[in-house]
């Protein structure tokens, strides 16, 4: 659970599994997962367990998810854009989600 | 972007920032290269950007920064910024890969400035979602003015789980609890370092004050604080911990938590040196491996200089004069300064450097991690990308995998997506204490490319 201290602060609209949201513009696509209440980014390919993002600094890959249909994406690294199109990621990526 | 530079600096904080400073001033044809949109580092992350909110609150250090990036940003460099390094090799080649297209970059020289990164601190359901880093508590705050809400507990020891707790402070968050892992005599121990670390003072007196106002704030400290554990099943739901106070009595708490934050150091970010070929050695003081380098961070491999925090921990003002350091080294190596103008120029940085860093052996002395997040108990997941416990890794040492690298093909443990960035100091670890050696006779993972995740899509487009 995280709230922002901004106060006036252009925005985007982005949408997170489908649905839409409004969220800080310039912020990290993991920074508006969780903004969004967002309770995991992803499920792991091991043992099918929830992660949320870890180290914010693109060293841990907690924060994989599927970014505009690429999956693998390291959340934490990508600044979210209008229209953005946000998905969690289920365990592995398959070879069809790059075709 | 050209395909070659006279100098390629890999990371934009305050160490590859000076030194692209320093080289651009002599004349040298410079590029530099960051993960990040805009150049800081982690440590001045955002620092052009930041509201005057965030940057208040932060403080007067993180402000500072900004004198450097406006410096940065006036000088004749090429920056190359959203890039990922995703290759390296000992004849300083460098894959780099921009807006989903990657390039070779050769270069004269190589600085590698790829700062720290936090120690892992693996603890029994680490791996749990609302389980961060203090530094992704931070980061969060300086790139997003994000703060957590609900009930936030911060754990581990160093300075910046104390600076954190102070910004939250400042931010309005309340703080359930600071569960201070520091080991009972740590402080003790500690203070033949002291008189040592008097040029550096203001260190100490910024420690204390956020100390103080922590104490003022009235937020529970539990300290000498060990066993921690976190609860929950698809997030965190608890978290627990024995404290002992002064006459040894212990006592168990167990406190509800929706956002821990974890912190025990930080660590050189060592990949890219090691893939460049450059020596490291077991730095027994800072717990950690360190390249081997000159003062101006001359590597073991010609052509390649590492500075900061990325070849030993010195911290944010020291990295950036020693960053200046390598800047101006590569000039002379390139030919564009003079070996006497480059020893006056350095001398007066080389001792303003010194007295930067004499507060690092009373740190590390005191912020020495304790046992049990240097050796984690059997059931606490070590490799949080392939899920591979402590226990495996020792029952593969105990099948007779003599380092890390027969360690990761027996277990997977370091081949996830992360390369061993949270689980090789713990691996090295752990081998060292089951087969009784030195984690320096351990040594770390290979590290091999691509460092970043690559599609044959991407790789093909060079």
């Amino acid at each position: 659970m995280f709230r922002t201290i901004e106060n006036n602060h252009a925005t985007v609209s982005i949408t997170i599994e489908g649905n839409p949201y409004v969220v800080p513009a310039d912020i990290s696509v993991a920074a508006a997962v969780l903004l969004s209440g967002f309770k995991k980014v992803r499920n792991t390919p091991v043992t099918n367990s929830p992660r949320l993002p870890f180290c914010m600094m693109g060293v841990c890959f907690d924060c994989l998810m599927k970014i505009d249909s690429a999956p693998n994406q390291q959340a934490c690294q990508i600044i979210v854009k209008k229209g953005m199109k946000i998905e969690l990621q289920d365990g592995a990526s398959e070879l069809s989600d790059y075709l | 972007m050209k395909d070659h530079y006279e100098l390629l600096i890999i990371g934009a904080g305050p160490a590859g920032m000076a030194a692209a400073c320093e080289a651009a001033r002599n004349g040298v044809d410079v590029a530099l290269i960051d993960e990040q949109p805009f150049p800081g580092g982690q440590i001045y992350r955002n620092v052009s950007n930041a509201s005057n909110r965030v940057s208040s609150l932060l403080g007067k250090d993180y402000i500072r920064g900004k004198k450097l990036v406006d410096e940065f940003k006036e000088s004749s460099i090429s920056y190359i910024g959203d890039a990922a390094v995703w290759f390296i090799n000992e004849k300083q080649q460098t894959g780099v890969l921009v807006d989903g297209k990657s390039h070779f970059i050769n270069s004269n020289q190589l600085i590698l400035a790829t700062g720290a990164q936090e120690r892992p601190m693996p603890i029994p359901g680490w791996e749990l979602p609302g389980v961060m880093t203090a530094g992704a508590g931070q980061i969060l705050l300086k790139s997003a003015g994000m703060v957590p809400d609900g009930k936030v507990v911060l754990a581990g020891s160093g300075p910046l789980l104390l600076l954190l707790a102070y910004q939250y402070l400042q931010a309005g968050v309340k703080i359930e609890a600071l569960v201070d892992t520091t080991p009972k005599g740590a402080l003790t121990g500690s203070f033949n370092k002291l008189l040592k670390a008097l040029p550096a003072a203001e260190y100490l007196i910024k420690g204390l004050s956020l100390m103080l106002a922590i104490k003022k704030a009235g937020i529970p400290v539990f300290k000498y604080a060990s066993n921690l554990k976190v609860y929950g099943s698809d997030s965190i739901e608890s978290f627990s911990f024995d404290t002992e106070n002064i006459i040894g009595k212990k006592s168990h708490h167990e406190l509800p938590v929706t956002t821990l934050l974890l912190h025990q150091g930080i660590i050189p970010n060592l990949r890219l040196p090691i893939a460049a070929g450059c020596d490291v050695v077991w730095d027994e003081r800072q717990k950690s491996f360190a390249v081997t380098t000159d003062e101006w961070g001359q590597s073991s491999v010609s052509g390649v200089l590492v500075g900061g925090d990325g070849s030993r921990i010195i911290g944010a003002r020291a990295a950036e004069i020693q960053g200046r350091l390598c800047g101006l080294k590569v000039s002379n190596l390139l030919g564009k300064l003079n070996t006497d103008l480059l020893k006056q120029k350095s001398k007066p940085l080389i001792s303003s450097m010194k007295r930067h860093s004499a507060i690092r052996p009373f740190l590390d002395k005191l912020y020495t991690p304790a046992k049990e997040f240097m050796l984690p108990d059997d059931n606490t997941v070590v490799c949080r990308c392939e899920e591979i416990k402590a226990n495996q890794i020792r029952q593969a040492t105990r099948l007779g995998c003599s380092g890390p690298n027969q360690v990761k093909s027996f277990t997977r443990c370091g081949m996830g997506p992360c390369q061993g960035s949270q689980c090789g100091s713990t691996v090295s670890a752990l081998i060292a204490d089951e087969i009784n050696t030195s984690i320096d006779q351990v040594g770390f993972f290979r590290v091999r490319p691509p460092f970043k995740p690559i599609t044959l899509g991407e790789l093909s487009k060079i």
